[in-house]
């Protein structure tokens, strides 16, 4: 596979492209509602003081979420890259 | 023609701030039925049969919250004349996710795009024309701060609910997504009609899989392998699972409609601001230390400078107005029971409660301040870690140090938090942190029994209670909220200065509530516990505290205490008496004992060996908040019953702690 990371190994001030979404319930479809979708870019904000949770930038608004739900979400590093991922998909 | 309105948005999308412009002062505070999901009704100014009901601040109409779950029913059964759905213009595209679901319901709906000056100062533009096109419904721009566009938005909204006008789109869909809606639409119309709601919302919400909507629905087998058929093959030529899928066809409306409508040249002000501003108030280092100095700060005006200076006002002009009161009764000549009665029982239970009052307003001015600038999502996010442990989220950590004040603000103060689950179980484990009318009884006890380790048998008290409390948080974690955790993922909204209406409204709200039950539950058992204070059974005013019903209960039970140490009938009857105000433990064992200030200690030696004592101490940190915390707790929870066991679970906690210190401290000590 290609150069893709879970969003939490994401270095602080760097950017991913999402590229899916994973867990299930409640969390996992909170994340999609708040606009955590495939080919949404993410910026990693900063850490909370005790190491957890992180703060992100996307969609033009600051959101936190926890590192266990971070570790979830694929991503990889630039848009060209995720239509590069993407298209793989669909020729298989 | 009466007409009901659904005002419905995303949390921090001014949602409160619309309500209050609209409705002024004319509001409801209530529960809906069965949850503690906050429910606000009020008419509108100058259109006085026009009902709002301001919904819970929600992200989206997926089954899994409380308050997602309620917006949705009420939607659906309540059957509202008109949806007036408030989006914050600076973060249209997350804003537009709930709208898009709202539209599907049908119901004739505008939109307040809110927060739009924000938008013009820093250079964006967003084309309402277009907007409203895309979306097929009414558009009206609006600053609910500065009260500009509310009228219009009234306007527009009685007329489409008057000429009862439906959203004019509803496919945001295409390709798959919009082949599994129509085949799933045209299976479930007639169930959908049977419920009365509208059957593309039904279809959409059965391609998410919403087992809610499946089960009301009344789907039967053969219908949901269908169902699991087109949801399959979608699913496969997508090459995702339907949730992903379904929020992916909203977003990428979305998309195509801010590219038509949106023009957004860099981040406004606000934003750019929050992110300075943040730069210190969540840093690394500096963001905790500045928490605790704010909370302090809080802490000491509410307690000691502007709540102090109140009470004291509060307190001279309830002395005045009693003594005059006093002189009017013995002027008129009454019954000295009777007499009694009001000037002991009535006019000293009055001013009891109300000494609360002054706390309550300051605090929640200040607590208003820090929700609606925005800090408050930062304390949470900042204090989130040490939380989770317990299935909590970092916003239970501000009513929680409240309540190491007062437990009655502090439990007012669960209303904020986001979710139902965190609601409840905060208000569980406030009851824990030592509040501070509890600090004359540990004084009085560390003088009179553990003078050389005064300081760390009251740390000790205090360490103690959060310590039960965390054991308690675990085991409900593991038992009464099992299940689901609530989800900690949170908005950090961009600061801004708070609207001083909503902040006054929301202290008025508090304040009133309080007052109105101080009047009701908590000065009826203030008078009742004087009467059985000073009655006996056959109904004489006692002249020996001894003889009274209360002190004779208090010998009954008083048994009961025995293994713990302080089996007295005085120690039990002031624990009874501290149910009102636990200040009044203190009062209670100088009246009981006969002594005054300055031999209370002495006469305390005499009732409790310093084992006894310190298990005392335990109990009292322990047992049942008083009546005015239970009544918050009553409102709070919505139930008389819950209040009830809340108040029997605290004390059975507090007899099974004591019990233990005093029999395993005996072991040591003896």
């Amino acid at each position: 596979m290609q150069n893709t990371i879970s969003l939490d190994k994401v270095k602080i001030g760097h950017k991913g492209v999402i590229l899916s979404v994973g867990g299930e319930g409640a969390i996992r479809r909170r994340l999609l509602d708040m606009g955590l979708t495939p080919g949404t870019e993410v910026l990693v904000r900063k850490i909370a003081p005790l190491g957890d949770p992180i703060e992100v930038f996307l969609r033009s608004y600051e959101l936190t979420l926890r590192q266990e739900d971070a570790k979830k979400i694929q991503v990889c590093e630039t848009i060209e890259e995720y239509r590069r991922i993407k298209s793989g998909f669909h020729k298989k | 023609m009466a007409k009901t309105f659904a005002l419905i948005g995303n949390p921090n999308s001014g949602k409160t701030t619309l309500f209050n412009q609209i409705t002024g002062s004319n509001q409801h505070v209530g529960n809906f039925p069965g949850v503690t999901v906050e429910k606000k009704e009020g008419s509108m100014k100058k259109h006085e049969d026009m009902i709002v009901v301001d919904l819970p601040g929600i992200y989206s109409l997926s089954p899994y919250s409380a308050e997602e779950v309620v917006t949705r029913d009420f939607l659906i059964k309540e059957k509202p004349d008109c949806v007036i759905d408030i989006l914050d213009a600076t973060n249209i595209e997350r804003n537009l996710y709930l709208t898009l679901q709202l539209i599907e319901l049908g119901i004739p709906m505008v939109v307040a795009l809110n927060l739009m000056d924000e938008v013009r100062a820093s250079g964006n533009s967003i084309d309402v024309q277009k907007l409203s096109q895309d979306l097929g419904i009414p558009v009206i721009p609006i600053s609910a701060s500065k009260n500009e566009g509310i009228d219009e938005l009234l306007q527009k909204a009685i007329a489409v609910a008057m000429q009862k006008i439906p959203p004019q789109k509803m496919d945001f869909c295409t390709g798959e997504v919009h082949r599994a809606i129509h085949s799933i639409a045209h299976l479930i119309e007639d169930h959908a009609q049977n419920i009365g709601v509208s059957t593309r919302f039904a279809a959409t919400k059965l391609v998410e899989g919403d087992d809610l909507m499946i089960r009301e629905l009344q789907i039967n087998e053969n219908e949901k392998d269908i169902l699991g058929h087109v949801v399959d093959e979608m699913e496969q030529a997508l090459q995702t699972d339907r949730e992903a899928a379904l929020a992916d066809m909203r977003y990428q409306y979305i998309d195509h409609i801010c590219r038509d409508a949106v023009s957004r040249k860099g981040e406004t002000k606000e934003h750019l601001r929050s992110v300075q501003i943040d730069r210190i108030l969540t840093h690394q280092i500096f963001s905790i230390p500045i928490f605790i100095g704010i909370m302090a700060l809080i802490f000491w005006l509410s307690f000691n400078v502007i709540g102090g200076f109140l009470s004291d006002l509060l307190a001279y002009g309830i002395d005045g107005l009693t003594l005059l009161l006093d002189d009017l009764l013995s002027v008129y000549g009454i019954n000295p029971w009777v007499h009694a009665l009001i000037i002991e029982g009535v006019c000293s239970g009055v001013g009891t409660v109300l000494s609360f009052l002054p706390l309550i307003v300051v605090m929640f001015f200040f607590l208003s301040l820090l929700e609606d600038s925005g800090y408050m999502a930062r304390v949470a996010f900042v204090m989130d870690k040490l939380l989770r442990k317990f299935g909590l989220t970092g916003r239970s950590f501000v009513p929680m140090l409240i309540g190491f004040g007062c437990s009655v603000p502090a439990i007012m103060a669960t209303r904020t938090l986001a979710s139902e689950k965190d609601r409840k179980m905060t208000i569980l484990l406030i009851p824990f942190m030592s509040c501070s009318a509890k600090l004359p009884i540990y004084a009085l006890f560390t003088a009179a029994f553990f003078e050389s380790h005064q300081a760390l048998v009251m740390v000790g008290l205090y360490l103690i209670g959060i310590l039960m409390g965390i054991l308690v948080g675990f085991l409900f974690k593991h038992s009464l909220f099992k299940g689901n955790p609530v989800p900690f993922v949170m908005e950090l909204p961009s600061y801004r200065l708070p609207a001083l209406k909503s902040v006054l409204i929301h202290m008025w709200e508090k304040a009133w509530g309080f007052v109105v039950r101080a009047f009701t539950v908590i000065l009826g058992a203030t008078v009742i516990l004087w009467i059985l204070q000073s009655l006996d059974f056959r109904l004489n005013v006692v002249t020996a505290s001894a003889d009274s019903i209360l002190a004779t209960i208090g010998a009954w039970i008083a048994p009961l205490f025995a293994p713990l140490g302080f089996g007295s009938w005085e120690a039990v009857t002031a624990l009874i008496t501290g149910f009102t105000a636990k200040e009044a433990v203190v009062s209670s064992f100088a009246v009981l004992t006969g002594a005054d200030a300055a031999s209370l200690g002495a006469a305390l030696s005499q009732i409790f060996s310093p084992l006894a004592a310190f298990a005392f101490l335990v109990f009292t940190l322990l047992y049942t908040p008083c009546v005015a915390a239970i009544s918050a707790v009553r409102h709070e929870l919505g139930s008389i019953w819950k209040a009830i066991a809340v108040m029997a679970f605290q004390t059975g906690v507090a007899w099974v702690v004591a019990f233990l210190i005093y029999q395993i401290g005996s072991w040591f000590f003896l």
